[in-house]
């Protein structure tokens, strides 16, 4: 293959990437927002929402559609319902203090993924997608003065790919529609500018906080899902999800969500056009390191107002 | 000598030779645990100083481990260099690379200084990785137990080994004390308590938090370069988050802050996983689980509570 099929290749496995990661970090980015916490367990709830997919689909049986429409309704209200458990029985206690916030989601990320190791086991299982056309693509040439079409060999990609980036889409502009137009959202953009205020104004903040933790692990939730078909789902699969959000997040500025959305562009398509022509090891190295001298020289994310 | 510095003086000379006096009496097994178990907690020492003292909660303290542990093994390894100078060059690499990575993770504070720190180690994993050709990643490579000699002391055999890891201990818990009765001790202390307060009374605050994690970073390099040569096996698994979260636990467990919480943590740690792993491969549930109740039950951990309550003078 040339060049240039190559990076168109490599810009729709970014496009599918940074679909997924816009998903998961909007939902870090909504729970450090509203919450002012770091949520470390984050990739655990996309690990989680991977794995029960998978278990739903076998229960449903039957056409791989229906178990998948299942999966997709069911997964991330139970992930979501169980993440708003672990607020209300352990974040309340600790009173969201930012550093043992961080201590107690570590612990709660080794909880879920080795509970999850000794029910589902240290087996990587696919979850078969609804549907999977193979698309090919055109690429065109210009050659003696004339646009030439062609069809070059293994550059493709599948129906389902197309459908998760859409799916991804509508979500997000779901979630932008929750938070600027509906009650919930008004009373989540409240809690996040003064907590204190809300309170005295009667906002039920701990049912904010509850709520909002269980939407952002419900997001993580459905990306897995999405990606499930293309992905396995493993018990160790949430580390990656993890960090990449964080690197998110942080870029576009911390909490702040068409920051994070704008970031995932970015950080999904890069590493898919990066994981393309160097080594993956490299890639990440880069990324890490570029996470921690954002928050050294540009605390506020490359975007943000440098206050500091 | 007061009667408090008297008594504490008491309790750590007693309990520093109780482990000698142990050597003695453990059977085989716990004789070896016995001799990780003192090495991870000068680890864990090194990790109270910053954690327990100055206030300063690092997720990426596996980096420092793992720069004792490759600076000795890689200096044995690659450049035939013997076990002393090795174990030097260990501990140079962990105060180096301590250096650098605390001058520019100081610029943070809070939440973002966790996240410096544990991203910084993450990129010295992946380095590990990336130089597959030379530390073998994750895999790791073994150091040769002909190699493994100093001061004409083969720390392959149990009795040299166990006495080695005393040493080291002791050598840890020495330091940690001294840094602790010490006037820089009293200014971590106050940065801890309040940072703004120490800082208006004219201390330096940012030359006293980089002394900190350089102090840190050197006693846990100590302690990785001692692991290097004491069990001859230097691998990638040491550089990874786990091994940053190890020490927290511990700490916690043991009490954050005091001289001999990190023994107690490591110890009670160490037992509770190497019970559980006979039961089950998820034996990380149990740190799982111990980081969630010590964070809401019992913030203070073990020596905390015995601070609290009954011996108010301990360091």
């Amino acid at each position: 293959m040339d060049f240039g099929p190559y990076l168109m290749l490599a810009i729709m496995e970014g496009a599918l990437t940074a679909a997924v990661l816009a998903l998961t970090a909007s939902g870090l980015a909504l729970v450090f927002g509203v919450m002012r916490v770091v949520n470390v367990a984050h990739g655990e709830f996309f690990m989680l929402g991977a794995v029960l997919a998978w278990w739903v689909s076998q229960l449903a049986g039957g056409s791989p559609v229906w178990g998948f429409l299942l999966a997709l309704c069911v997964v991330p209200l139970l992930v979501g319902l169980l993440a708003a458990f672990v607020d209300m029985t352990i974040l309340k206690r600790i009173n969201y203090d930012p550093e043992r916030t961080i201590v107690a989601t570590i612990g709660i990320l080794y909880i879920l993924q080795q509970v999850t190791l000794m029910t589902y086991g240290p087996e990587a299982r696919p979850v078969a997608p609804p549907f999977n056309a193979r698309i090919a693509l055109p690429w065109f040439e210009m050659s003696d003065g004339a646009l030439q079409v062609y069809w070059p060999w293994g550059l493709s990609t599948t129906s389902y790919k197309l459908c998760v980036i859409g799916a991804a889409c509508v979500v997000l502009l779901g979630l932008w529609a929750l938070m600027t137009k509906t009650k919930l959202g008004l009373l989540m953009r409240a809690t996040e500018q003064d907590r204190e205020m809300a309170l005295a104004f009667g906002i039920p903040v701990q049912r904010v906080y509850a709520i909002a933790f269980g939407l952002g692990a419900g997001l993580a939730a459905l990306a897995a899902v999405l990606i499930v078909p293309i992905q396995q789902a493993h018990y160790l699969m949430g580390g990656d999800p993890l960090l990449l959000s964080f690197i998110v997040v942080i870029i576009g500025g911390l909490g702040s969500l068409p920051g994070a959305i704008l970031a995932a562009l970015l950080i999904g398509l890069s590493d898919g056009i990066i994981s393309v022509f160097f080594s993956p090891t490299l890639a990440k190295i880069f990324a890490t390191l570029l996470v921690a001298f954002v928050l050294v020289f540009r605390p506020n994310g490359l975007w943000g107002a440098n206050n500091s | 000598m007061t009667t408090d510095l008297k008594k504490s003086v008491i309790l750590h000379a007693g309990v520093v030779l109780a482990l000698f006096v142990l050597q003695f009496v453990l059977p085989a097994y716990h004789h070896g645990n016995m001799a990780r178990i003192m090495v991870l907690a000068s680890y864990a020492i090194g990790y109270n100083l910053l954690f327990g003292y100055t206030g300063l909660l690092s997720l990426g303290h596996a980096l420092f481990f793992a720069a004792g542990l490759y600076g000795a093994g890689l200096a044995m390894s690659q450049f035939g260099l013997s076990a002393g100078p090795a174990l030097v060059v260990g501990v140079v690499a962990g105060v180096v690379i301590g250096a650098v990575v605390g001058g520019l993770a100081l610029r943070t504070e809070g939440v973002a200084f966790m996240i410096v720190t544990l991203m910084f180690a993450q990129a010295g994993y992946l380095t590990i990785l990336y130089f597959g050709a030379y530390t073998r990643g994750d895999e790791g490579f073994v150091i040769e137990q002909a190699e493994r000699v100093l001061l004409g002391a083969d720390l392959s055999d149990p009795l040299m080994r166990y006495f080695a890891a005393f040493s080291l201990f002791c050598a840890a818990i020495f330091t940690c004390f001294l840094a602790v009765k010490s006037r820089f001790g009293r200014v971590l202390v106050a940065i801890r308590e309040n940072e703004e307060r120490a800082s208006m009374l004219g201390y330096d605050v940012a030359k006293y938090k980089l002394g900190a994690v350089v102090l840190s970073a050197g006693l846990s390099a100590l302690a990785g370069a001692g692991y290097a040569l004491l069990f001859g096996y230097v691998g990638a698994s040491f550089a990874s988050v786990q091994y940053s979260i190890f020490p927290l636990l511990w700490v916690l467990l043991g009490g954050a802050g005091t001289v001999l919480g990190p023994l107690v943590g490591t110890v009670f740690m160490f037992y509770l996983i190497d019970l559980s792993s006979g039961l089950t491969t998820a034996y990380m549930l149990i740190a799982g689980v111990a980081l969630v109740v010590l964070t809401v039950f019992a913030p203070h951990g073990v020596m905390g509570e015995v601070r609290r309550r009954m011996w108010r003078w301990l360091p």
